[in-house]
């Protein structure tokens, strides 16, 4: 595929790591935000190119991982009530609530399915007047157009039996909650890529200028990786905190502008907690009051949530990139993606998964890689 | 699920709202909305993302930013000079500020 096997070149990659060890005279911790890239950095074990002067960190960047437990725990208790459909992505569906997973409430009876885009949400919605159809609306930026383009669309096609369970999140208000936090130990950011194509980059440069920190918009190949490591490098030594674009291919600097826009009609900023950080204030999107009507939590009396994490798990410290996967005592024993404690070990795009499905591979191994599952 | 990836866009349908295509994702065909890429013709690239195309990728910043690494590669081959200067190309990855 062009622009896909290019920017996986051994080579290139190589040159790259090469270069930034030529131009690395001190250590420098570097957090990318994006499970993307966590993925990416993993599975090609780009750290092990890099300096041992440079660590990375995992950022809270798998939209799965950090949706709330009480948020799980509600969607259960809607997918399990008779009369509705429930429809997810599939990430979604095994990870761990206080008692149970999606999956679990489908085999105990519960109409769950599974989709591709939120606009199959709909279709399902209109197919089956008679049910009430609940989409679960998680992830971040990239992914809340989708969400409110599948609202409109409802809204558009008179199809009143369909409404979100809205757990979208924001990422620059998290990345502010570890830059002001007393355990900061980031120095430089490399930022998520998809959501800066919807967003753009300016609401980062308060951040940059804020903070003193460097903040790199960066994509998900190797090189492109190694390429923002570089740029986040470059201006830590010569002392500069500015916002840079390396995935400009994908990235204008003022972003999608008609999706942002589709974003601000439909949503407006809210609390939200995330699961292992806490609660981050303005840190969510929920619908507008305008379109309140499609929002799940209020057609669905769901009572009280009680929650009950895993006391085992570490997630919390991995996602804010204090403790790396393999320092937990559970990982790859008692949690497992098959059998996961947390929800990093379920998505793909979770540091521990990432950790437990790929060992260290050379660059000549890469073609190889992309043929495992 | 966060992951986007880059398709190709083979077919534009004609009405409807959102407007819709086709894209390939090296030979699986999916269609996929394309209300926020206006701009886009058959056989651009796009960024697709849960079944929406979020940007039209840019060949000229792509070959931009690939040509960066094959200037770093020649560099490198210099590299044995002492004091290697910044590598070139630069300039061509624009600071937003």
């Amino acid at each position: 595929m062009r622009f896909v096997d290019e920017y996986r070149d051994g080579a290139a990659a190589r040159s790259y790591a090469e270069r930034i060890a030529a131009i690395t005279t001190r250590p420098w911790t570097i957090m990318e935000i994006c499970g993307g890239q966590t993925h990416a950095i993993v599975k090609y074990g780009i750290d092990s190119f890099l300096p041992k002067t440079i660590t990375l960190v995992h950022g809270p960047g798998c939209p799965v991982c950090v949706t709330p437990l009480e948020m799980i725990d509600r969607a259960i208790a809607i997918a399990s009530r008779p009369g509705v459909i429930f429809v997810s992505f599939g990430d979604m569906l095994r990870v761990p609530g206080s008692r149970a997973d999606l999956l679990t409430a489908k085999a105990e009876g519960g109409d769950v399915r599974m989709v591709y885009s939120p606009l199959d949400a709909v279709r399902i919605a209109a197919q089956n007047p008679e049910r009430e159809v609940v989409f679960f609306a998680v992830g971040f930026e990239t992914t809340a157009p989708a969400s409110a383009m599948a609202v409109r669309q409802a809204k558009r096609l008179g199809v009143t039996n369909f409404s979100i369970l809205c757990s979208h999140v924001l990422v620059p208000p998290a990345m502010e909650t570890l830059l002001s936090s007393d355990d900061r130990r980031v120095q430089g950011f490399l930022a998520a890529g998809h959501v800066c194509t919807v967003m753009g980059c300016g609401e980062y440069v308060p951040l940059a200028d804020r903070y003193r920190v460097p903040i790199v918009v960066t994509g998900f190949e190797p090189v492109d990786i190694l390429q923002g490591i570089y740029m986040t490098v470059r201006q830590l030594e010569s002392g500069r905190a500015d916002v840079e674009n390396q995935y400009a291919r994908s990235v204008r600097p003022e972003g999608n502008v008609p999706a942002r826009q589709l974003l601000s009609e439909m949503f407006e900023p809210a609390d939200r907690k995330w699961r292992g950080i806490g609660e981050i204030p303005q840190s969510g999107y929920r619908l507008r009051p305008a379109y309140a009507e499609y929002d799940a939590e209020n057609r669905f009396d769901l009572g009280e949530i009680r929650t009950r994490e895993s006391p085992e798990c570490i997630a919390g410290l991995v996602l804010q990139g204090l403790k790396k996967p393999h320092e937990c005592a559970a990982f790859g024993g008692r949690c497992t993606p098959e059998s996961p404690l947390g929800a990093p070990m379920v998505s793909s795009e979770g540091a521990c998964a990432a950790y437990y499905h790929f060992g260290r591979l050379d660059a000549n191994d890469w073609r190889r890689s992309e043929r495992q599952p | 699920m966060c992951l986007a990836i880059p398709g190709k866009v083979l077919e534009i349908e004609r009405s409807g709202a959102p407007r819709m295509g086709t894209a390939s994702f090296g030979g699986i065909r999916k269609r996929v909305c394309l209300e926020w890429v206006p701009d886009v013709n058959v056989g651009d690239y796009v960024i697709v993302h849960v079944g929406f195309a979020i940007s039209r990728m840019d060949e000229g910043e792509a070959m931009k930013t690939l040509r960066l690494f094959e200037e770093i590669d020649g560099a490198l081959d210099e590299l044995k000079i002492p004091d290697p200067e910044d590598p070139p190309g630069d300039g061509g990855i624009d600071a937003i500020r």
